[in-house]
């Protein structure tokens, strides 16, 4: 399985998702933002950071970077692209995905583990999933999904929201809400399912000695869909 | 030709920073205040001299990039 990680000038999380994916398997490349072609990719994935210093929007200068173009068609013709934190926020500025992120609702930078309930295993991401509430790390300034009321109302229609922010027990509510997002939303696919956007970093949590393991369960179960 | 817009956040979008400034100012005696709204200003110097033209040619950068029109409206406010 070949994967590409595109790295945008402010992105930070970049190198740990290229070792992330390479331990369940990936043959990775790094891409830089003004390349024009796309490496042979089964998977491509738009990390996290600070793309271009967050100017204007998060993720909107990086959402019209060149390799966006070829990303772009990547994702049109069904291919896979993920899109973690900064990653999310340049795929809803493009238009893959519905909706925007605002700034987080206290306005406060949350760092820290949350619990996420995966919503829809209909997907090459979440087929088999090997548990319902994931623990991942959240490290946002701006994660406040938001969208018009059309908007949500086709996300729910086509079952378009890939994990709700709850608590351990998979409780969905506004206590577990920790930036404000509506519906609890954390990911939402696009409709053909292709494209995952999400504020959880998986890639953080490949290392029971540093993290935990949540995160290579779903790598795991990702690279097993994908093959 | 400059051109200056201004760009603010939807009515029914959540403001934050303009709560927390309202709450502020509140804070410093400007008691009176009933909302803030924070917003972002443009000022786009084109080489286009023809106002209808070059009013539009913003108009399209706004819809493109300058604003995200899920969240926020665009003004036009004045060219010279």
């Amino acid at each position: 399985m070949h994967s590409s990680v595109i790295t945008f000038p402010g992105s930070n999380c970049d190198r740990d998702m290229d070792v992330a994916l390479k331990k369940f398997g990936f043959k990775n490349k790094m891409v830089w933002h003004d390349d024009v072609e796309l490496p042979k990719s089964d998977l491509v994935v738009l990390p996290g950071g600070f793309s271009y210093g967050d100017y204007l929007r998060c993720g909107s200068m990086a959402s019209k970077s060149k390799i966006m173009k070829s990303v772009l068609n990547f994702a049109q013709g069904g291919g896979k692209v993920m899109g973690v934190c900064n990653g999310f926020q340049i795929l809803v500025e493009s238009g893959l995905l519905p909706g925007v992120l605002l700034r987080n609702k206290y306005l406060e930078f949350i760092c820290k583990n949350v619990f996420v309930k995966v919503n829809n295993q209909d997907n090459s991401y979440f087929k088999d999933n090997k548990k319902e509430v994931y623990e991942f790390h959240i490290a946002h300034n701006e994660g406040n999904y938001f969208c018009s009321n059309d908007q949500i109302k086709d996300i729910n229609d086509n079952n378009q929201i890939a994990m709700f922010y709850s608590d351990e027990n998979g409780n969905v509510n506004e206590q577990s809400n920790p930036n404000g997002s509506l519906q609890n939303i954390a990911g939402i696919f696009n409709k053909q399912k292709n494209v995952l956007g999400m504020m959880p970093h998986p890639e953080r949590m490949i290392d029971p000695a540093l993290s935990g393991e949540d995160g290579s369960l779903f790598f795991e179960n990702l690279i097993n869909n994908l093959r | 030709m400059k051109v200056s817009v201004i760009i603010t956040l939807k009515k029914d979008v959540l403001d934050p920073q303009g709560k927390v400034i309202h709450q502020t100012l509140d804070g410093m005696g400007f008691d009176n205040i009933n909302e803030v709204r924070q917003g972002k200003y443009f000022e786009i110097d084109t080489k286009e001299t023809d106002k209808k033209k070059a009013e539009k040619n913003v108009e399209d950068m706004c819809k493109k990039l300058l604003a995200n029109l899920v969240i926020e409206d665009y003004k036009i406010i004045g060219s010279e």
